[in-house]
């Protein structure tokens, strides 16, 4: 049979089988094997989100309302899926600034402000006690119910009894004890508590299994699956109820947004999710493991929630209580034993958490501004750590007795019932200010300031004063009539503005001032070069750069007072520890040899914030360094400077390639210039050479004719010839080199007009054979077109046909020489053909001899050739819109062909023109 | 880190999922008092949803690497 | 004993009025109208002295040159480069390829003159 003493022992060994738990993950710990790294042990122990107010509540709210409980689990599973942006930003943040609380965080933002990080500790605790009041209430009234087994007796009213008689008392105790010996274990309260969190995670998972225990027994025992009990509950006229649309659209959404605002802001919440996290790969898993933790242990509500109102119909017993009672009313001992135990887990989870990050808080952000002053700034040359963990251990007895107290006084009250969205929307107040610290830089401590008391100040009016009255503590007057009579001002229809639920009331009104407020103030200065820093820090977070730190902070200080600051605090051997493996870091020797730079000073600041919070550890560092506060403008330019590095980086990489290719386009140019430059050099290297070697013959016959009158007059006419043949062949390389030069620089004069080629082809031949049957060739044509006419320079035309043929008549074979002149009329071209039979050119010479002086090279010899000739005669017929090529094979003669577009039949006018 | 990038993307089409089938007048298209295979048609309709955002979100932040 | 002299070159007229003159001083004359032509002249003939233009087709005359002087068996023969191809480059290229002189085209007669008995030790 289960009694008192049972359920006490009961409860006890489970007690202290947490303790063992946490004892041995401390223990793991220690020897560098944590068991809290694991990302499930870190999804697990978000789930201390679901206190007794889920495990007891979460069927009483769908006894009442249907799927009205839904968004207290659906909003945090949405918020889930952007937990990798502003969850994994809280985290990293807090990291590197050894954030210890989200007091400390909202505080450090706003640069370190010890006024700020104390208003959010009151938001907090204000908020907060009661939901802690709640657990203490949810655990002794599941250990009254139990101990009246075989009978469902629902509790009696707390206050009836004395203090020493009542288990809520005993129980906060015990929870302070076991908070105290695993929460304030380390000094540095931005250390993770291991043993501590392995507790919590293992209780998510006996709260999960105890739930489903009674959910699978009374579902699948006591009534034949979900289906059975439907059916039932709707032949009885209990499901109808249930079916009806979970209140407005309104509260639907505001409930949700509540919760997902509070899965991260609530300070337990803060502390599991940010301050125990130890990788970034844990935030990945819970963003899917949370969400699955919450939908299953919400599984069995529905169906409990149903065959509770079954079982108990007509009787008065909570809904709240169904998840104990129904094991009891079937006699499931064992069952209920366990049930209570899950409850028991639920509520004791979130209170150890609830009351370590409230304690550190109110050390850190409300004790320890209140030391500071009273030792002017100066802290005392005496051992602190001692000191500090005294503040930490008796700020979580305060806490528990507060939440004692408070449990005492508002007993049965309203006040406790809904005390959970309460709660959820005082720390929603929270949420603007994070949410723009962490993503606008203009928030300023003032804007802050302004927000946090303008949301709490609507929030104490339009929610907890409410409560209050309805829990018969204040007059119901102002709820009904306004202050004063005054109906606008009705704290639950402010201005009139009826209609809602009061959750969603309070929303609206208290984040609508909170974010006014804080946009308004905010943007009524420029943020200080304190607020800058931080923003800086805060806001680019995830950029991956080296922090701004050095260059944040000028001034003078003593590594040896760091070192003793810090050791007051932390002991001075951690202090002395934590200073070697810094040095290490930054590859120094000793603590001694390091430099008292902004680095340096940064670090010490940082190690002190993780145990005083950053507030206070600025106010001591201040106390022991010289600084020469740095203005908003310095502090502005070397912010510019820090996140323009990257900028400049990227043009820089920008630039250069930009140079390259300047680069490379400058050298295909230079390139190309030399080429011409050289080609330029060859061109007057050759046309030295052509303009010497006819002089040297003249030159040289010149002269034999002079020295030597008695040379016979055979000799002396052969030389006198050889003399104007010379001059002839210079005078022709002038005017060729000069009608090139005229040509390619565009200063030619061209005559245009409708040419017969026929009549050309018919002159130049009448001009050239005579040199060809000199020669012993003979010339043919084969004229295949009547009238041929095209648009070009007659003369110029001329020039071609006549340096064509008389290539032709020196390059012919010797014997038997022949040339052959053929036009013909290809579609609207007309194709000129001047063909020999001499040796031909080698395919690899044919562009060649296109190239000015090529001739030489070419190979044959060429005795009174310029050079010139074909390059000319191409210029010429390219001029034209023609083409003129060669075609050869070595030994079978060459034929040189030009084209020339036709212009048509020539009308008489034209005729005359071209005559 | 563009494959954190695109996790993040793909979080971020989960939540508008999520908030389109969650928060809009779409809810009110089940919302209504009949049952559907013996359970309320509310109940069974958000638990299959809130299911299948779990299933969608571990399915992108799933771990590749092992 | 007669001086034999090589004239290598293409222009036929430089070549005529060369030729003229190394007769006038009584030289054994003979005359090549390419590089190849040339060359084979000079393995055959050994002249004491090759007057050798540049600028040839076949062969040109630097490479006749280093041919020359490849081969142990003509090292009496003397080389004297006519150019018409003014380049301080070209000029130190023969030079270093072998040639003993060079005379640039156009040239004056007596020089060359001068210049071909000082090459055969006439003087």
């Amino acid at each position: 049979m289960l009694g008192g003493p049972l359920v006490v022992t009961v409860s006890f060994l489970y007690l202290g089988l947490l303790f063992a738990l946490a004892y041995w993950a401390d223990r793991r710990a220690d020897q560098g094997r944590s068991v809290i790294a694991s990302p499930t042990v870190y999804a697990l122990s978000l789930a201390v989100y679901c206190t007794a107010w889920t495990y007891y509540g979460s069927v009483g709210r769908a006894a009442a309302g249907g799927a009205g409980f839904l968004p207290i689990y659906l909003g945090p599973t949405l918020a889930a899926a952007l937990w990798l942006f502003f969850l994994l930003k809280m985290v990293r943040i807090s990291k590197t600034q050894r954030i210890t609380s989200i007091a400390d965080f909202i505080a450090s933002r706003y640069g370190k402000s010890h006024l700020l990080g104390g208003l959010v500790t009151v938001i907090a605790v204000v908020g907060v006690l009661p939901y802690i009041a709640l657990q203490l209430k949810a655990v002794s009234g599941s250990f009254a119910i139990l101990i009246h087994y075989p009978e469902v007796l629902l509790p009696g009213v707390a206050q009836e009894q004395p203090v020493w008689r009542d288990t809520a008392f005993y129980v906060a105790l015990l929870l302070a004890l076991f908070t105290i010996l695993f929460g304030t274990r380390h000094l540095d309260a931005s250390e993770r508590h291991e043993g501590l969190v392995a507790a919590i995670a293992f209780e998510s998972i006996v709260k999960l299994l105890a739930l489903t225990a009674v959910g699978v027994f009374v579902t699948f025992v006591l009534y034949d699956g979900l289906g059975d009990i439907v059916r039932q509950a709707d032949l009885a006229g209990h499901l109808q109820p249930l079916l009806k649309p979970p209140g407005g659209a309104d509260i639907w959404f505001s409930f949700s947004l509540l919760s997902a605002l509070a899965v991260v802001l609530l300070p337990r919440q803060f502390q599991v999710a940010v301050v125990e996290n130890s990788s970034e790969r844990q935030i990945r898993r819970a963003v899917w493991l949370f969400p699955l933790y919450l939908l299953l242990i919400n599984l069995f509500v529905l169906p409990i929630a149903l065959v509770g109102q079954l079982e108990f119909a007509g009787q008065n017993v909570d809904a709240d209580t169904y998840v104990l009672t129904l094991p009891i009313l079937h006699r499931q001992e064992w069952l209920a034993l366990f049930t209570y135990i899950g409850g028991l887990s639920a509520a004791t989870g979130m209170v150890i958490v609830e009351t370590i990050a409230l304690s550190t808080m109110v050390c850190n952000d409300l004790v320890m501004p209140g030391l500071l002053r009273r030792w002017r700034h100066q802290p005392p040359h005496t051992d602190l750590s001692r000191l500090l963990l005294l503040i930490r251990r008796s700020a979580i007895f305060v806490v528990l007795l507060l939440g004692y107290s408070y449990y005492r006084l508002a007993g049965e009250a309203y006040a406790l019932v809904a005390i959970g969205l309460i709660s959820f929307a005082a720390v929603a107040q929270f949420a603007p200010v994070m949410i723009g610290g962490l993503y606008w830089r203009g928030g300023t401590r003032r804007g802050a300031l302004a927000g946090l008391s303008a949301g709490f100040l609507v929030w104490i009016y339009t929610l907890l004063l409410p409560s209050f009255a309805k829990s018969g503590w204040l007059p119901g007057d102002f709820l009904e009539h306004g202050p004063f009579g005054i109906e606008l001002l009705k704290p639950q229809a402010l201005f009139g503005l009826g209609g809602f639920d009061e959750i969603t009331h309070c929303l609206f009104w208290s984040l609508g001032c909170n974010i006014a407020a804080y946009l308004i103030v905010s943007s009524s200065r420029l943020p200080n070069a304190e607020e800058t820093t931080q923003a800086t820090r805060f806001v680019d977070a995830l950029k991956h750069q080296r922090p701004v730190v050095a260059g944040l902070w000028r001034g003078s200080a003593e590594v040896t007072d760091l070192i003793a600051l810090t050791g007051r605090f932390l002991g001075e051997a951690r202090a002395r520890r934590e200073f070697a493996e810094y040095a290490r870091r930054r590859k120094l020797k000793a603590g001694g040899e390091l430099p008292a730079d902004a680095e340096t000073v940064h670090f010490a600041e940082t190690l002190l914030a993780g145990a005083i919070g950053s507030a206070s550890a600025r106010v001591m560092v201040a106390s022991v360094a010289q600084e020469e506060p740095l203005g908003l403008d310095e502090v502005m330019d070397i912010l510019d400077e820090a996140s323009q590095i990257r900028a400049y980086s990227h043009e820089l990489e920008h630039k250069s390639r930009q140079l390259q290719r300047a680069t490379d386009e400058l050298k295909a140019v230079n390139a190309k210039l030399q080429e011409l430059d050289h080609l330029k050099d060859d061109f007057m290297s050759s046309v030295t050479h052509e303009l010497r070697t006819p002089l040297t013959s003249i030159r040289a016959f010149s002269e034999i004719l002079q020295e030597d009158p008695k040379i016979d007059l055979a000799e002396r006419k052969r030389f006198l010839a050889i003399i104007v043949s010379e001059t002839e062949r210079l005078t022709r390389l002038v005017n060729q080199v000069l009608d090139l030069a005229k040509i390619e620089s565009g200063h030619a004069d061209w005559q245009s007009s409708e040419v017969d080629l026929c009549e050309i082809l018919g002159q130049s031949i009448a001009a050239s054979e005579q040199l060809i049957l000199d020669r012993g060739g003979r010339l043919s044509q084969r004229i295949e077109v009547e009238h041929a006419s095209v648009r070009a320079d007659r003369d110029r035309l001329m020039q071609v046909m006549l340096n064509l043929l008389s290539n032709a008549a020196k390059f012919m074979a010797a014997e038997n020489g022949s040339v052959e002149v053929w036009l013909q009329q290809r579609e609207d071209s007309l194709l000129v053909s001047v063909a020999d039979n001499g040796q031909g050119i080698a395919e690899a010479l044919q562009p060649m001899i296109f190239e000015k002086f090529r001739q030489t090279a070419a190979g044959s010899a060429n005795p009174m050739g310029t050079g010139l000739g074909l390059p000319i005669s191409r210029e010429i017929i390219e001029h034209f819109g023609g083409t003129l090529s060669v075609k050869s094979e070595p030994g079978k003669g060459a034929i040189f062909t030009f084209m020339l577009p036709a212009s048509g039949r020539p009308e008489n006018d034209t005729q005359d023109e071209a005559l | 880190m563009p494959r954190a990038k695109l996790i993040k993307q793909k979080l971020v089409i989960v939540f508008l999922a999520g908030a389109l089938l969650l928060f809009s007048p779409l809810l009110s298209l089940f919302d209504r008092p009949v049952l559907l295979f013996g359970v309320p048609l509310l109940h069974l309709y958000l638990f299959t949803v809130w299911s299948a955002l779990i299933v969608a979100m571990a399915w992108v932040v799933r771990d590749d690497s092992k | 004993m007669t001086k034999q002299v090589l004239i290598v070159d293409d222009e036929q007229n430089i070549a005529i009025s060369v030729e003229f003159l190394m007769r006038r001083e009584g030289f054994d004359v003979a005359v090549a109208r390419d590089g190849e032509e040339g060359l084979a002249a000079i393995r055959t003939t050994k002249p004491d002295l090759v007057l050798l233009d540049i600028m040839m087709p076949k062969m040109d005359g630097f490479q006749v040159c280093k041919a020359v002087r490849a081969d142990p068996q003509l090292a009496s023969v003397r080389i004297l480069m006519l150019t018409a191809k003014g380049r301080q480059a070209e000029i130190e290229k023969g030079l270093s390829l072998g040639a003993d002189a060079y005379i640039p085209k156009p040239f004056s007669t007596s020089e060359l003159v001068a210049k071909v008995k000082e090459l055969l030790g006439l003087d």
